[in-house]
This record gives C-alpha cells, structure tokens and sequence, in this order.
C-alpha cells in the first residue's frame, strides 16, 4: 500500500540573528490511511516545526526545508501557495495547542466553521451552516443550534478544542495534525478530547497525525510512534515495541519519568540537563551530554537509524549495543512494572 | 446597556462640573480686571466699577459661578461676550463647524494614508518602503504643526500658487458679502490646512497601525485561519485587521476631541475662523464667556467621542460588555 503521506528526509532551516537554527534535521516517516501516529519530544526539538513545514505554514522569510513532502505522491514542498492552499484545511487539517487563543475572538463561532467550508466547497450559506451545526454536534457540543452563534470567549477551553476539532474535521480531511491537543487543558477535560479523537477517528476514517509530550496520550491512541530529539528521530517503532521493547536512552528517559499513581516512586525521574541548543548542537549523538551510557564514539559519531534485530517496523539511532540495550530495557520495565501501591 | 448609557451621561456631567469650575478659578487667578478692559483706557475708576456691575465681576467668584450654571442649565445659554457682547452661543456655532470641517477632513486623510502605509510596512519590515515610511513618522511626530503648515503655504500656496494661502469658505449658509462659497471652494481652501494637519498626526497613525498589525499577525488565530486553507487578503481582512483596529479606533476617538477642543496653531496660520482662533482671542481679551463657551464645546466633543468610541468598540469586539 502506498503511503497517504510520507516524509522523507525532512530538513528545515531558520536564519536567526545568531546563526542557522536546524529546527528539522533529516526526518523521515509516513502515515497510512486510517493509522495515527505519534511524534514525541521535548519542547523545542522540532515536533511542531515538522508539521508546519508538512502544512506550508512556516514563516516565509528566513526559512528554508528540504527534502520531500508526499502527499498522494504529490510533493507539497513544491507546490504553488495556491495549492497549498487548497490543501490546507481540506486534505489535511490542524489543530493546535492552545484553543484559548486559536479561534479568532471577534468572529461568531459558527461563522468560523462556515468560513472553512465555504473556502473548499462551492455552497450557500445555509449549506455552510447546516454543515457547521453538524460537526459542532459531531463533536458533542450542547445545544449546538444555539451555540453556534456564540463567541469563542463563551466556551471553556475544552469546548473550544472542540470546537477547533469541529473545524478541523469539517471537511473530512485524510489527515489531521493535531499539535498538542490536550496540553492546555486539564486533565478530566484532556481525556474527554481524546476520546472524542478516538471516536471521530474511527468514524471519519482521518489519518492522525499526534504531536505530544505526554507518552500517556501516546499510548492510549497512537499506532506508530516517532520519538525526536533535538531535530533529528531517534527512534520509531509501533507503539506496543516502545512500550515493550525500547532501544534509545532517551525513550528510557521519557518513560522512567512518567508520573505513576498505580506504584509506590520515591522520587519522579528525570532527565538531567537541558536540552541543546539547535543553533549549535553537540558533536556527534545529541543526546550524548545527557545520556548515562555515553561511549566515547557517542561524542564523534552520529548514529544512523538503523533497524532492531527482531522487529522490521522498529528502528533506533544509539550506539549502544544490542545485549546492554535489551537488558537496560527490561531493568526499566521490571521498574516501571514496579511495586504495586 | 442602557443602564451604561446612563452611567456614562451622569459621568459626563461631573466631567462636565469640573472642567467648567476650573476655568473658572484659572481665570480670576489672573491678576486682570476685565472691566478695565471692557471700560476703555481712559475710563475714571467710577466708570470701571460700574463696568464690573455691568459684566457681574464685582461679586464674588462662586456667585458668579453659580449664575453661569443656573443660566446655562436653564436658558441653555453660555453668556454674552464681555467684550462684544455677542451671544457666546452664536459665536461657537458659528466657529465649530469651521473647526470641525478641518478637524474631520484632516482624519479621513489621516486614515486614507496611515492603515495602508502601516498595513504594508507590518508586512514587510525593514523593507525599503517601511523605512521610509518610518522616516516619515519621524519627521511627522518632531515637526510642529505651525512650521509645516507655514512651509506648505509658502511652497504650495505662495511659490507654485496652487492653493489659496488662507482663509475659509462657507458651504452651506454663504453670507452675502463673501467671494466664495460651496463644497468645491470650501474644500479648496481647506486642502493645505487639511494637509498639514494630516502630516502631523498620520504619523503616530502609521507607527500605531504597523505595530498594530505586526503584533495580530502573530497570534494563534490567525495561524488558524492559514490552516483553514484562507488567502492571505481575506487572513488580513477578516482576522487581522478588525483585530487590530480595536485600539486605533480608541485613538481616533480622543483625538478628534481632542483636536475639536482647539487646533490652535493651524487655525492662526492658515486664517480659519475656528474655535482654535476664537479661544485664543478671548484668553487675549479677558473674555470668560467666550472663552468658558470654547472649553465647554471642547469638552462636550471629547465626551461624546468617548462614548460613541465605547459603543463601537463594543461592537467590534464581542467581548466587550457594557454593563
């Protein structure tokens, strides 16, 4: 089967004041139809940039991306703004972090929702909020027909994500970027919208693309996960191999500081240091200043993404080798596993 | 909301109590006597101090305050010049619109230059036009008003003699007498007061607008509109610059009160029989009638923008209650 959307080899550059910032550095993945895929990261190690650059939606100046974007086959890298344009919002759509601020304030909500249809679709009014009033119910807003002329500040914030989401969906694209949906809601609110994702998922039959932090969100809906660090993936697998059989420090890292009600922690891990600057990154692996295990080649050497014995889908960028790896592995799993509280 | 406009109303007549109380202690602090004036230079001090009776300076100031009030509050009427002994409603009726003719034109051309100068400079910053755009900010918020207008009438009006140099033209009730008259001769003449006015404050507008949109550009809305798919000249439209206008129309409103109360400068230049020229002329005089009658106009103009401001910004912007 041919991908929906394939990323190959994605790099993207922005000019500073103090230098090129390699936000994007060779990153590589596609989506099938229907699949929902996690990229997963620290703030700032290029999650979002990759999915703006997939959209078109950079700053123009100062910014250039190489590589290929394939969408259908069709290389949105290359495309004319209009037809990028004409993708946007249509074929592929996206949400964002923060629904406080992403939904314009002076405009009535349902108005909004029309604007997305009647930019894509050649209809009336009428047909635009008929499909408007729809989406809004889709995605389990109350009294939808009285709420769709409301102002954004009249919702909470998860009704506004809905609401985004409604937006997103409304007509039917085949992949939906959404860019930590859930990180500026609580944490009640945050399970309801990812539910609703779920469900909507399943009946729109939408490509996912999940943009978090949080690997708990990871978990509960992705297919596949990419884990990035600083520009580049360290890791890709399915979700249940990250979860069984991780291969990358990093992951480790990530998955020893989940906060865990279910066991007795002392003390929540974490991972030292910060992560690096991307106007200057460290020689080598990125992840080396920070990674308990740094070899000596860790500080000369980029690792390549490379393949797990044992597992065609699942690839890794570490230096370590394969028995340290398995056994560090299954150490964090018995302590993830941990005593029951 | 109507509970607001009444609010606002009751506001305005305090606002209105303590403008008027203030003119009036700044007056007699003055160490001038009026009637002397009104009396002639040869009048015996008899005769002065029946001037004083006449006018009603002889009494104390908080009596004749009070007379003020209860004459304006119940004849609606501002007095008598104590020079001229004109009725100072006249006179204001008679230079408001003038003022207003200059006040009015010279904001509609403000705009007309200052939202597509600062649109265009917001969205390509440190290009060749937003720096000279920013040069002329510079030039238009340092230069004063007189030096311009003086500048343009020598050049346009004087050197290449395109314009009249100075004086008004009525529109509507043409006097007799006069050599001109209607639109088209009455914005001839306004055309370099209006200009001069214009240059001055479109200025701050340019700088206000560009920072205006440079900062709504970057809100999340606005990214949300792009993904939606929409063209760049309706992400402008309708999500950047309704957004964005919501201060400038704040502005605009003080300002043209603010430039009602007096445009001193570019009155006495260019020859325009406004309330700029009336005020400065009573203050010479020592004509409190008149004079009180020009800070009451002012007053009155900035309180009814405000309001009419609100109202708007209401409207624009929905998450603004009036309550």
């Amino acid at each position: 089967m041919t991908p929906l959307l394939e990323v190959r080899d994605l790099r993207t550059q922005f000019r500073t004041d103090d230098g090129l910032l390699q936000a994007v550095d060779g990153v590589s993945f596609s989506v099938e139809p229907g699949q929902v895929l996690g990229i997963v990261g620290e703030s700032g190690c290029g999650k979002s940039v990759t999915c703006l650059t997939i959209m078109g939606l950079n700053e123009k100046r100062g910014t250039t991306s190489t590589g290929e974007v394939l969408f259908r086959g069709e290389d949105l890298l290359k495309a004319s703004p209009k037809r990028l344009r004409a993708i946007r919002g249509d074929e592929i759509a996206m949400i964002f972090q923060d629904p406080m601020t992403s939904l314009n304030p002076v405009h009535k909500v349902g108005t909004q929702l029309m604007e997305a249809v009647s930019l894509h679709r050649d209809v009336s009014r009428k047909e635009a909020r008929a499909r408007a009033l729809e989406l809004l119910e889709a995605v389990r807003i109350p009294r939808a027909d009285r709420r769709i002329d409301d102002y954004p500040h009249q919702f909470s914030g998860g009704m506004r994500q809905r609401v985004m989401i409604a937006m997103a969906l409304i007509n039917s694209p085949d992949v939906l970027i959404a860019d930590e949906p859930t990180t500026a809601l609580d944490v009640t609110t945050q399970a309801q919208i990812l539910d609703l994702l779920k469900q909507l998922q399943k009946d729109f039959g939408t490509a996912i693309i999940m943009i978090t932090h949080d690997l708990g969100v990871v978990a509960e809906t992705c297919d596949d996960v990419v884990v990035m660090y600083s520009a580049k993936v360290v890791e890709h697998a399915p979700v249940d191999e990250i979860f069984e059989r991780p291969q990358h420090p990093y992951t480790w890292g990530l998955m020893g500081s989940l906060p865990r009600l279910d066991i007795v922690v002392d003390r929540l891990q974490q991972i030292p240091g910060q992560p690096p600057s991307l106007l200057n990154p460290p020689s080598g692996c990125r992840f080396h200043p920070r990674c308990p295990y740094t070899m000596t080649v860790c500080k000369q050497t980029q690792p390549a993404l490379a393949g797990v014995p044992g597992d065609v889908f699942h690839e890794q960028a570490c230096h370590l080798d394969q028995t340290t790896k398995d056994r560090e592995a299954a150490k964090l799993l018995a302590a993830v596993a941990g005593v029951p509280a | 909301m109507f509970q607001y406009l009444i609010r606002r109303i009751l506001w305005a007549g305090v606002l209105f109590l303590a403008v008027t109380m203030v003119t009036y202690v700044i007056f007699f602090l003055v160490p001038a006597n009026p009637a002397r004036l009104a009396a002639g230079q040869s009048a015996t001090p008899e005769r002065v101090r029946e001037v004083e009776k006449f006018l009603g300076v002889d009494q104390p100031v908080y009596i004749q305050y009070v007379k003020f009030l209860k004459r304006l509050v119940l004849e609606g009427s501002l007095g008598q010049s104590f020079v001229t002994r004109q009725s100072v409603n006249e006179e204001i009726f008679r230079a408001a619109p003038v003022t207003a003719s200059l006040v009015f034109g010279a904001m509609i051309l403000v705009l007309l230059v200052a939202i597509p100068l600062g649109i265009f400079s917001a969205l390509r910053p440190r290009s060749l036009l937003d720096r000279a755009a920013m040069t002329y900010v510079l030039i238009g918020i340092s230069l004063p008003s007189f030096w311009i207008g003086l500048v343009l009438a020598y050049v346009v009006g004087f050197k290449l003699g395109l314009t009249p140099i100075a004086g008004y033209c009525e529109v509507i009730s043409v006097p007799e007498a006069s050599i001109c008259g209607g639109v088209v001769d009455w914005a001839y003449r306004l055309v370099l007061p209006w200009s001069t006015l214009a240059i001055v404050v479109a200025g701050t507008y340019v700088r206000f607008v560009r920072a205006e949109v440079m900062e709504t550009m970057n809100q999340d809305y606005v990214r949300t509109a792009r993904a939606k798919g929409a063209p760049e000249r309706q992400v402008m439209s309708s999500h950047i610059l309704r957004n964005a206008m919501l201060p400038v129309v704040t502005m605009i409103g003080m300002d043209i009160g603010l430039l009602l109360g007096g445009s001193i400068f570019i009155e006495v230049v260019f020859g325009l029989p406004g309330l700029g020229g009336t005020a400065l002329e009573s203050i010479g005089r020592f004509d409190l009638p008149t004079l009180q009658g020009v800070v009451i106009f002012g007053a009155l103009a900035i309180i009814v923008l405000t309001l009419i401001v609100d109202l708007l910004y209401a409207w624009i912007d929905p998450r603004i209650r009036l309550t």
